[in-house]
C-alpha cells in the first residue's frame, strides 16, 4: 500500500466505527468500544506507518507527499480534498494518533465496563453506583456502568475523524470541516451529561465561544481564497511569490497587509480554539465532560489543532516579517500567548478541583506555543505540542483516574464528598500507586524538570529562543509563567497524593483497572522519552550525542530552515531554577495540609487570592457584557417584538385580510351572482313552465280552438308578409 | 243555372256549423256528428266546384267518392276510440277526457 493511499484511509475506520455504532450497535456496549477501539487502532496503524516511512524520506518538508482529487466543482475551478503528508504532519500525526488510542483504551475502564448497571442511573446523568450483594449478605455500593456507554465512544469516534481529518488534509476548506466537526463533538461530548445544567451550559458556552472564533477563521479563509484562488497549502505556504504578494498588498485596515490580516484573522480562530485570553472562559466549564474528553479534546487534540492551525499558516503569519521585526500577526501571538500563559498560571495556582488546574494548566501551556511561535521560535512551538500532548493527555487521564479512586472510595463510605476537590484527597499515593508515580512524571514534564523529562527540552528550548532572539519581556513572563506551573503542579501533586487522607473517601480509595492504569504507563513513557528527539546540538555537556533530529525533520517544513541559535546559558538557568524552585516551593507549602484546614496562600494573598481564585472575575463579566444582553435581545427583541408581534402580526393580519376578502366574495360576489344566475335559471324555466302549463288542459276541444286560432293568425300573417309584400 | 257562389256560402255553412259544433258540443259522439258535417260540406264543395268548373272530368266525382269512403272509414275508427274509452273511463263527455292534461 502506498504511503499516500494509507494517508487517504487513515480518517477512514473512525468515522466508519461511529455510523455503525450509531445506527447498529448502540444497544451492545461491547461490541461498541470494540469497534471504536477497533477503528482508533486502525488509524494508530496507519499513522505509524506513515510516520516511520515518511521519517525516512530526505527533504520531506520540500517535496511533502500530497495527492487531491476534485470535490466541490465552482465554475471553471474546483475546490479539491487531498492528502497532504510533511514533517508538521508526521509529527501531528505521531501524538494525535497515540493519544487518541491511548484515551480510547482508557475510556472502557472510565466507564466502567464490566460493572453492574445501577440503581436509579438515568441516561444524561453520571452513575450513581449500583449495589451488589456478595455471599454474605453484604451489600456495598460499587460504582455502576455508565447508561450512555455506546454513546460515547460514537461521539469520540466522530470526534477522532474529526481530528486526523484536520491533520491529514492539504487544504484550508476541509481543515475547517475537521475543525468544525470537532466543535461539534465537543460541544457533545462536554454535555455528554446532559441532564446537569452545569454541563448543559458549559456545553452552550463552550460551542459560542468557540464560535467566536470559528467567524473570524471563516472569515480569514474567504479573504485568502478571494485573493489567491486557492486554499491549497502547496500553492499558498510554500510558494514564495504568493505569500510576497499577499505580504505587500495593503488592505487600508488599521495599515495591515492582506498576510497580516488574514494572519490574525486566523489567528482569532485559534484564539478561540485553544482557549487564549480573551476567548478562555470555555476550557474550565469544558471539565463537566466525563475525563477521556477532557483528555483528548482540551489537552491533546482538539485544543492542538488551533497551534497546529497556525503551525501550518506560519509562513503566511510571518510573512513581511524581516530579521528582528516582527509580522503584526506574530506581535500579536507573543502579547497574547505571553499574556495567557502568565495569565493562567497565576488563575491556576488557586484553583481546588483537580480537573481545573489542569485546565488552566492548558491555557498556560498553549499561551507559551503561541508566544513561541509569535517570536519566530517554530520548532520550538511545534516541539512543545508534541511533548504538551503527552504530558498533558497523561496528567488528565491521571485525574481522571483519581477521580474514580475517589468515587470508589465515596460509595464505599457513603461520604458524600466531592470528589474532584482535591482538599478532600491527600495520601492517595499509598492507595493509588501506578496512578501516582504516572501523574509525578507527568506533573515534572510539565513543571519542566530538567533532562529526564520531555517537558524541560521543549519549554527549554522557547525560553532559550525568546532570550537568544533578544524578547526580554517574552522571556521574563514566560519565565514566570514557568515558575507558577512548577510551583501549581507541585501543590496539586502534595495536594492530592502526599500528607494524609484528608477523608473518609480517600482512606478507601483505590487503584482503577488496567484499561485505565495501562494507558497511564504508555503515556508516561513517552513523557519521559520523546523530549529526547529534540536535544539542542550545542546544550551543555550532552549537546551533540545525539544529533538533534526533531530540528533537522520539522525545520524543513519551512521555506527558510530555520537557524540554530548559539548556546547561552541563561535561559538554562533560568529554566532549572525555575522549575527547580516551583517545584520545592509548592512541596513546602502544600505536603502538611490536613483536613478542614485553609490554602496557606489565602491569608498572605487576601485579597488577590480571592480575584484569583474567582478567575479575575472574567466569566461575569462576560456574563454581563455579552450573554445577558444576547439573551435579551433573543427572547424578547427578536421572539417577543419581532418574531410575535410584527412577523406573526403581520401574517395574522394578511389572514385577517384574507377572511375578509373572502367573506365579500362569498356573500356579495359567488351567492347572489353566480348562484342566483344558476338558480334563476332553473327556477326560471320552473315558473314559466307553471305559468304555461295551464294551456295543456287535455280536452281536445280546446285543443281544436288553438289550433284554429293560430291557424287563423297565422294566415293573416303570411298574408301580409308574402303576399301583399310582393 | 244558380251561381256557384251560393253553393259555395252553403258549404261554408254547413262547414262552421260543423265546426262549431266540434268545439261545442260535449258528447263525443255529436263531436264525431260535427266532423261528419264538416265532411259532407266539403263534398258539397268539391262537387260544386266539380259541376261549375270542369263538369266533363270525372275527377271531381272520384274525389267526392273517396271522401265518403274515408268519412266512413274515419267514423269506424272514431266510434271504435269512444267505445274503448267509454269501456275504461264509463263516460263520452269530452271534457271528462282530459287525461292528457298536465
Amino acid at each position: 500500500m502506498t504511503t499516500e493511499l494509507i494517508t487517504w484511509l487513515i480518517p477512514v475506520p473512525p468515522i466508519l466505527a461511529f455510523f455503525l455504532i450509531v445506527l447498529f450497535t448502540n444497544r451492545l456496549k461491547a461490541v461498541s468500544h470494540t469497534l471504536a477501539i477497533i477503528a482508533a487502532f486502525l488509524a494508530w496503524l496507519g499513522s505509524m506507518i506513515v510516520v516511520i516511512r515518511a521519517i525516512q524520506i530526505p527533504h520531506l518538508g520540500e517535496h511533502p507527499i500530497s495527492a487531491s482529487i476534485p470535490w466541490l466543482a465552482t465554475g471553471s475551478t474546483s475546490f479539491d480534498i487531498g492528502i497532504y503528508v510533511d514533517p508538521l504532519t508526521v509529527a501531528t500525526l505521531f501524538f494525535v494518533a497515540w493519544t487518541v488510542l491511548m484515551i480510547f483504551i482508557y475510556s472502557v475502564g472510565y466507564h466502567n465496563f464490566g460493572q453492574p448497571k445501577g440503581d436509579h442511573d438515568l441516561p444524561g446523568l453520571p452513575p450513581h453506583g449500583a449495589t451488589e450483594t456478595d455471599a454474605h449478605g453484604h451489600s456495598h455500593k460499587v460504582i455502576s456502568i455508565e447508561p450512555m456507554y455506546s454513546r460515547f465512544f460514537a461521539f469520540i469516534a466522530l470526534f477522532a475523524f474529526g481530528m486526523y481529518l484536520l491533520v491529514t488534509t492539504d487544504n484550508l476548506l476541509t481543515l475547517f470541516v475537521g475543525w468544525e466537526i470537532m466543535g461539534l463533538c465537543s460541544y457533545l461530548l462536554i454535555g455528554f451529561w446532559y441532564a446537569k445544567p452545569s454541563a448543559r451550559a458549559a456545553m452552550v458556552k463552550a460551542f459560542m465561544t468557540t464560535r467566536v472564533g470559528d467567524v473570524f477563521l471563516l472569515l480569514g479563509i474567504a479573504y485568502l481564497y478571494s485573493a489567491t484562488g486557492t486554499l491549497s497549502y502547496q500553492a499558498i505556504f510554500k510558494d514564495p511569490v504568493v505569500l510576497n504578494n499577499l505580504a505587500t498588498t495593503p488592505t487600508g485596515f488599521l495599515g495591515l497587509s492582506a498576510a497580516g490580516l488574514i494572519g490574525i484573522l486566523i489567528f482569532i480562530g485559534t484564539v478561540g480554539k485553544s482557549a487564549q485570553w480573551p476567548l478562555h472562559v470555555w476550557l474550565p466549564d469544558a471539565m463537566e465532560g466525563p475525563t477521556p474528553v477532557s483528555a483528548m479534546i482540551h489537552a491533546a487534540t482538539m485544543v492542538s489543532a488551533g497551534i497546529y492551525l497556525i503551525l501550518r499558516s506560519y509562513p503566511l503569519l510571518s510573512a513581511g516579517a524581516e530579521h528582528g521585526m516582527l509580522s503584526a500577526p506574530m506581535i500579536a501571538m507573543s502579547l497574547i500567548g505571553a499574556f495567557t500563559a502568565l495569565f493562567a498560571a497565576t488563575i491556576a495556582v488557586a484553583q481546588n478541583d483537580i480537573k481545573r488546574v489542569l485546565a488552566y494548566s492548558t491555557i498556560s501551556q498553549l499561551g507559551y506555543m503561541i508566544a513561541a511561535l509569535g517570536i519566530g521560535a517554530f520548532v520550538a512551538a511545534t516541539f512543545h505540542l508534541v511533548t504538551h500532548a503527552f504530558f498533558k493527555a497523561l496528567l488528565f487521564l491521571g485525574s481522571g483516574s483519581v477521580i474514580h479512586g475517589m468515587e470508589h472510595g465515596v460509595l464505599h463510605t457513603d461520604n458524600h464528598i466531592d470528589p474532584q476537590d482535591m482538599y478532600n484527597m491527600g495520601g492517595l499515593r499509598k492507595k493509588m500507586p501506578i496512578t501516582f508515580w504516572t501523574f509525578l512524571i507527568g506533573g515534572l514534564a510539565l513543571a519542566g524538570f530538567p533532562l529526564v523529562t520531555a517537558g524541560f527540552w521543549s519549554k527549554d528550548e522557547i525560553l532559550a529562543e525568546a532570550w537568544g532572539n533578544g524578547y526580554w519581556i517574552v522571556f521574563l513572563v514566560l519565565a514566570l509563567a514557568a515558575l507558577l506551573t512548577a510551583f501549581y503542579t507541585m501543590r496539586q501533586i502534595s495536594l492530592t497524593f502526599l500528607g494524609k487522607p484528608r477523608s473518609a473517601a480517600a482512606e478507601h480509595a483505590k487503584e482503577t483497572p488496567w484499561t485505565m492504569t495501562l494507558p497511564l504507563v504508555m503515556l508516561a513513557v513517552f513523557a519521559v522519552s520523546i523530549g529526547w528527539i529534540g536535544i539542542p546540538e550545542k546544550f551543555l555537556l550532552i549537546g551533540g550525542l545525539i544529533p538533534n533530529w526533531f530540528h533537522e525533520f520539522v525545520g524543513g517544513t519551512l521555506l527558510e530552515h530555520p537557524e540554530v541559535l548559539p548556546f547561552s546559558i541563561v535561559p538554562l538557568l533560568a529554566s532549572v531554577v525555575v522549575s527547580l524552585g516551583g517545584l520545592l516551593l509548592g512541596w513546602l507549602a502544600y505536603r502538611r495540609i490536613t483536613a478542614g484546614e485553609k490554602d496557606p496562600l489565602e491569608a498572605p494573598l487576601g485579597s488577590v487570592y480571592t480575584v484569583i481564585k474567582n478567575k479575575y472575575y472574567f466569566d461575569e463579566l462576560y456574563d454581563r457584557v455579552f450573554v445577558r444582553p444576547s439573551y435579551w435581545f433573543a427572547e424578547t427583541f427578536t421572539y417577543m417584538i419581532i418574531d410575535r408581534k410584527i412577523i406573526d402580526g403581520f401574517l395574522h393580519w394578511i389572514a385577517k385580510i384574507s377572511g375578509i376578502l373572502g367573506n365579500f366574495f362569498r356573500n356579495y360576489i359567488d351567492k347572489p351572482i353566480v348562484n342566483g344566475f344558476g338558480d334563476f335559471v332553473g327556477e326560471g324555466t320552473k315558473r314559466l313552465g307553471r305559468t304555461f302549463r295551464f294551456i295543456q288542459t287535455g280536452k281536445i276541444q280546446q285543443y281544436m280552438i288553438a289550433a284554429l286560432v293560430s291557424l287563423a293568425a297565422f294566415s293573416v300573417l303570411f298574408y301580409y308578409l308574402l303576399v301583399t309584400a310582393r | 243555372m244558380i251561381p256557384l257562389s251560393w253553393y259555395l256560402i252553403l258549404s261554408a255553412a254547413l262547414f262552421c256549423i260543423g265546426l262549431f259544433g266540434v268545439l261545442s258540443r260535449k258528447n263525443a259522439v255529436a263531436i264525431l256528428i260535427g266532423i261528419e258535417l264538416m265532411l259532407n260540406a266539403v263534398n258539397v264543395n268539391l262537387v260544386a266546384f266539380w259541376r261549375y268548373i270542369t263538369p266533363q272530368a270525372i275527377t271531381g266525382q272520384a274525389f267526392a267518392v273517396l271522401v265518403f269512403a274515408v268519412a266512413a272509414a274515419e267514423v269506424a275508427v272514431g266510434l271504435a276510440l269512444i267505445i274503448s274509452i267509454y269501456r275504461r273511463r264509463n263516460t263520452v263527455v269530452a271534457d271528462e277526457i282530459d287525461m292528457l292534461k298536465f
